[in-house]
């Protein structure tokens, strides 16, 4: 199984070696295509240009929760099967899902203002996005506060898991309750309703933003691994020997 | 002088690191302020209106937290022993440390405030009006904290102690604070007079503050 | 720019951010890396090493 021939830490060094490249390039490559695509979107009858801002906002909301799907993923990594990167992963994850899970925040804000006449609603759909943020923070201060890897890896897993019953909440919220946010577009029952004008560059931003995360997830978790050899030579060295 | 410089360095690289007290302290802040339209129910016109009081009390009790952290860490790893027995003197120590804790949890809190005001659908203008009073009045806050801080640090188990000798000490920082804020929204005329006692506590903070944490420390700590 | 319409201000700021904090999130996993790196090298020249032998840069 793949997987189970990356958890060689030394493997996985080499594997993303020599993937990151060619990730990094590709990702530019689709990130310069969606935001063509989305320079040439035509208007929307009723939002005008400012329609051009859900090319950003979607795929970022997307993102901040298949994030921490992954992070769930990873979760059950390192309590069920003890693969040893399945903390690193989750490790990693944490800041770059906060990082779209704020942007998801900020765009929307910004495309609300025009849209909605406010910045910011206390509707299920935001409320549910804003905790997500909140979780996010609050994972990545358990990950520091713990000095040793494994325990630390030990209470996120618990607490990621936890936090992922938020994200069917933050899926299904707009038609639960009535909200302010719109309801779904997209991935629904009966197919998109968005016309295909906007739907191309919404589809090449949400891959390109996909691909962004996967570089910078590997990128990430090689630091990661990097800063844990490091830990151990380092004590090793407070010893005063060298294997 | 620059022995307390090396400590506010030293302290302000502590903080930073792990567990470290400072966007610890801004991540409170900002659950405590997202707490209150869910209790409160998302009333937008009743949000603007207490939004400036829900700020000053989400960055105390965030300021209060991290107050914790002040003399303990130091007394775990035996550095306040240290700082006792130093030839710098102890109230300059002390003054030292609260420079560094403000910087660190302070600072961080002023400047998520106007961020934080866009939840509490509250005008610009009145976001950074808060925002100037928490400039006011946080050093004031860190500073009599301090005191309670370093009464706490020589019994086990200090931390609500701390934050009960704390808050009662804190609320003439709270009253003026607020009532600056909401003087900025609605009388340009009357924002002069609270803003400026907050200064004055923050100045008489800079000096009592030390001198009654450095005496805490002494006695607690022989 | 009268092309994006009477919101212009609130698409650009939106992009802008976008870039910023994508860039900002690269930036600081290439730090973390060339720190990491660094720190390796020193540890190294210092005589420690690894159980395999291996150089720690090494994969």
């Amino acid at each position: 199984m793949f997987l189970a021939r990356l958890a060689n830490p030394s493997r996985f060094m080499a594997f993303t070696a020599r993937v990151l490249p060619w990730l990094a390039i590709v990702t530019a490559l689709l990130l310069a295509l969606g935001l063509y695509q989305s320079w040439t979107a035509p208007d929307d009858y009723q939002q005008g240009a400012t329609v051009k801002i859900m090319f950003i906002h979607v795929p970022n909301a997307w993102l901040s929760m298949f994030v921490w799907m992954v992070m769930s993923a990873s979760a059950l990594g390192t309590l069920v099967w003890k693969h040893p990167l399945a903390d690193v992963a989750a490790k990693a994850a944490a800041p770059i899902g906060a990082a779209f899970t704020f942007l998801a925040l900020a765009t929307g804000s910004l495309w609300g203002r025009p849209m909605w006449g406010t910045y910011w609603q206390w509707d299920a759909r935001l409320t549910s996005m804003l905790i997500l943020f909140l979780m996010y923070l609050s994972l990545i201060a358990l990950w520091r506060a713990v000095e040793d890897p494994t325990r630390a890896a030990r209470a996120a897993a618990v607490l990621t898991l936890v936090g992922a019953i938020n994200i069917p909440i933050i899926k299904f919220s707009v038609d639960w309750w009535n909200t302010l946010h719109q309801g779904e577009s997209v991935f629904r029952m009966g197919g998109p309703t968005l016309d295909r004008a906007f739907l191309i560059p919404l589809f090449t931003m949400a891959m390109a933003f996909t691909l962004l995360f996967i570089t910078l997830h590997l990128a990430a978790m090689r630091n990661e691994i990097l800063r844990r050899r490091i830990r151990t030579l380092q004590m090793m060295q407070a010893d005063g020997r060298a294997l | 002088m620059s022995a307390l410089i090396a400590l506010i360095q030293r302290d302000l690289r502590i903080s930073w690191r792990l567990g470290g007290g400072g966007l610890l302290g801004v991540l409170f802040f900002l659950s405590v302020v997202v707490l209150m339209p869910f209790a409160l129910g998302p009333d937008v016109p009743l949000l603007k209106r207490i939004g400036p009081a829900v700020l000053w009390l989400g960055a105390m009790l965030a300021s209060l937290l991290t107050l914790d952290r002040l003399f303990t860490a130091d007394q775990d790893d035996g550095s306040l022993d240290l700082l006792l027995m130093s030839p710098v003197p102890l109230e300059l120590s002390c003054l030292a440390k609260g420079a560094a804790h403000w910087l660190a949890t302070g600072l961080p809190l002023i400047v998520a405030t106007p961020l934080l005001g866009v939840l509490l659908n509250l005008e610009p203008g009145t976001s950074m009006s808060v925002a100037l009073t928490l400039l006011a009045g946080t050093p004031a806050l860190t500073f009599t904290g301090m005191i309670g801080a370093a009464l706490a640090v020589t019994m086990r188990r200090g931390g609500l102690l701390l934050a009960v000798l704390v808050l009662p000490l804190s609320i003439p920082v709270l009253i003026f604070g607020v009532a600056a804020s909401n003087a900025a929204i609605t009388e340009q005329g009357r924002f002069g007079a609270p803003f400026s006692i907050l200064c004055a506590l923050t100045l008489a903070g800079f000096i009592i503050g030390p001198l009654a944490a450095a005496a805490s420390l002494r006695q607690g700590l022989d | 720019m009268s092309v994006l319409g009477p919101y212009a201000v609130f698409i650009g700021t939106s992009y802008a951010l976008v870039v910023l904090v994508v860039a900002g999130l690269i930036a600081a996993i290439v730090l973390d890396y060339r720190r990491q790196q660094a720190e390796l090298r020193r540890l190294e020249a210092s005589g420690v090493t690894r159980r395999s032998g291996k150089s720690p840069e090494q994969t």
